[in-house]
């Protein structure tokens, strides 16, 4: 795995070096990515370069449909600092088709009143101002 | 059993203190030797505790054991956010079983004032997972808020019961003078309140605070020499979970408090059931309904229906945070712990004044860092 900058992930991103920065290019290219590890077979969501199962750093990149279900969410009504501009927003868990978790915010065309937990949804890559990107959980398409 | 707190101290929870983080530490030192007729030189070795994102000082172990006069003995600084002086006692028993130290102090701390809002606005986003749920604009209240909401999903709890565990907080409020909210709340104040991060509402949450609690603790010989009313740890369990949502496999318990539970009963002897009376972390309602449960004073989802029959108050089942909880004491993170302790050390003397639970011979304290982190459950017994 190459070391690229991994900045560009999220609203406000706190990491810049990962072994697992190609996950921003991949996203960029409309894929998001888990990685195997390729001793054990285990599915890492979010994707990570080492397995703790048997200490192998030998993984490969996977590509999740996306498809998932509603575990839980909260409606944020106060952020912490540089996400007051988005509030209120909707943080949620879903548990992706592959067996993953995935932890996003809910997509703003989804209103509070239709979400429940159990329902189908799409995460989606998503590109955000000042050249940034991220993923949210969209509703599924029939 | 053969570690044994001899003494309990705090100074009272409050916004903005005005006094300087080792001044305030110095209070609860003092406070809980005054149990005691040790003599600051006696304390063989010192367990300092907060979250550090908090201090100005760095290294808070070195300034505070200064100006409590225990240099040159042993210190030094434990860190587990919320439960962080759980985590010092738990250092400090195995000091003193190991026979390296007779007798040690544990000082747990917090100036949340020592800092600007939007410096604490800033830290807040970075109590989770960094690289791939801080960026998602996260934090504490949205954290249980999502366990809330899968609770009130799988088990039908309902605002009304979260709501019930502020009335009972506000109630015990108004006899506990250190506590920083004194105050009763009624059911409708609740409900009506404004939405912190759904479902819950400004009364389901804890509020940051300034404090300070110290804990004395010895071996059995020193304590009978000491005190009448040793109070002795019959139980001590710890554990983790994950720091990431993602990982976790239990989205309506804190795993790491029932592994923790687990251990404390093994070692105690003891069933929840002979439990007299608990502290449990009520950081927000929803964690004291899940404490509930992860420590089997009712069983899984029956939480809500504890509190719903006022089991939990003075007179019932098993009563729990009869000195208001974290809801109206505050939250001074590493005070916290403990407070707790504190509490729990005062209802098995038989010194709780007004909120003494009759005949308490066996109290219980479950201590949580972070969105269910770090597990601390401390049995105690007279």
């Amino acid at each position: 795995m190459t070391q690229v900058n991994f900045e560009k992930f999220g609203k406000i991103s706190y990491v810049r070096e990962t072994k697992v920065a190609d996950f921003v290019k991949h996203l960029e290219n409309g894929k998001i990515m888990a990685t195997r590890c390729n001793k054990c077979g285990k599915l890492y969501f979010p994707p990570r370069a080492d397995c703790p199962e048997d200490l192998s750093q030998d993984v490969t990149w996977e590509k999740l449909s996306g498809r998932c279900k509603l575990l839980t969410y909260t409606t944020a009504h106060f952020a912490p600092a540089g996400f007051e501009d988005a509030l209120p927003y909707t943080i949620a868990l879903a548990e992706c088709e592959e067996g993953t978790k995935v932890y996003a915010l809910l997509s703003k065309e989804i209103k509070e009143n239709d979400i429940s937990i159990g329902m189908d949804l799409q995460l989606t890559p998503l590109h955000l101002a000042d050249g940034k990107i991220t993923y949210e959980l969209r509703k599924a398409q029939a | 059993m053969s570690v044994a707190i001899i003494g309990a101290g705090q100074t009272p929870f409050q916004r903005n203190c005005k006094i300087s983080i080792r001044e305030l530490c110095f209070e609860a030192f003092k406070n809980a030797l005054e149990d005691t007729n040790l003599t600051p030189k006696e304390i063989e070795a010192s367990i300092i505790c907060s979250a550090p994102e908090y201090d100005k000082q760095r290294s808070p172990a070195a300034l505070i054991s200064e100006y409590l006069g225990l240099t040159p003995k042993s210190t030094f600084y434990a860190e587990s956010i919320c439960s962080s002086s759980s985590t010092g006692v738990r250092i400090g028993y195995s000091l003193i079983k190991s026979g390296l130290h007779d007798t040690v102090a544990v000082i747990g701390f917090q100036k949340m004032s020592e800092i600007s809002s939007s410096e604490v606005q800033e830290r807040m986003g970075r109590g989770a997972d960094i690289q791939w749920e801080s960026p998602f604009g996260t934090m504490m209240p949205a954290g249980y808020a999502m366990y809330a909401r899968a609770h009130m999903q799988k088990h039908g709890t309902t605002e009304d019961q979260l709501a019930k565990i502020k009335v009972k907080s506000g109630k015990y409020s108004l006899l506990n003078p250190l506590a920083m909210h004194r105050r009763a709340v009624t059911l409708e104040e609740c409900l009506k309140a404004r939405t912190i991060a759904s479902p819950l509402k400004m009364y389901d949450c804890c509020a940051n605070a300034d404090g300070a609690s110290c804990i004395i603790m010895t071996n059995k010989e020193k304590a009978k020499k000491t005190t009448d009313t040793p109070i002795w740890i019959a139980g001590i369990g710890a554990a983790s979970d994950t720091l990431s949502t993602t990982s976790r496999t239990n989205l309506t318990g804190l795993n790491c408090a029932i592994e923790a539970g687990k251990q404390a009963y093994k070692m105690a002897h003891i069933e929840p059931k002979d439990v007299d009376v608990a502290e449990v972390h009520d950081c927000f309602t929803i964690a004291e309904i899940m404490a509930y449960e992860n420590l089997g004073f009712c069983k899984p989802g029956e939480g809500g229906k504890l509190i719903e029959e006022s089991q939990t108050y003075i007179g019932g089942k098993i009563p729990v945070n009869v000195d208001g909880g974290l809801l109206s004491k505050g939250h001074p993170i590493g005070a916290t712990g403990g407070s707790q302790i504190r509490t729990i050390v005062h209802q098995l003397q038989g010194q709780a004044g007004k909120t003494q639970v009759k005949d308490a011979e066996i109290g219980l304290v479950h201590n949580i860092g972070g969105i269910g982190v770090y597990g601390n459950v401390t049995i105690l017994r007279r």
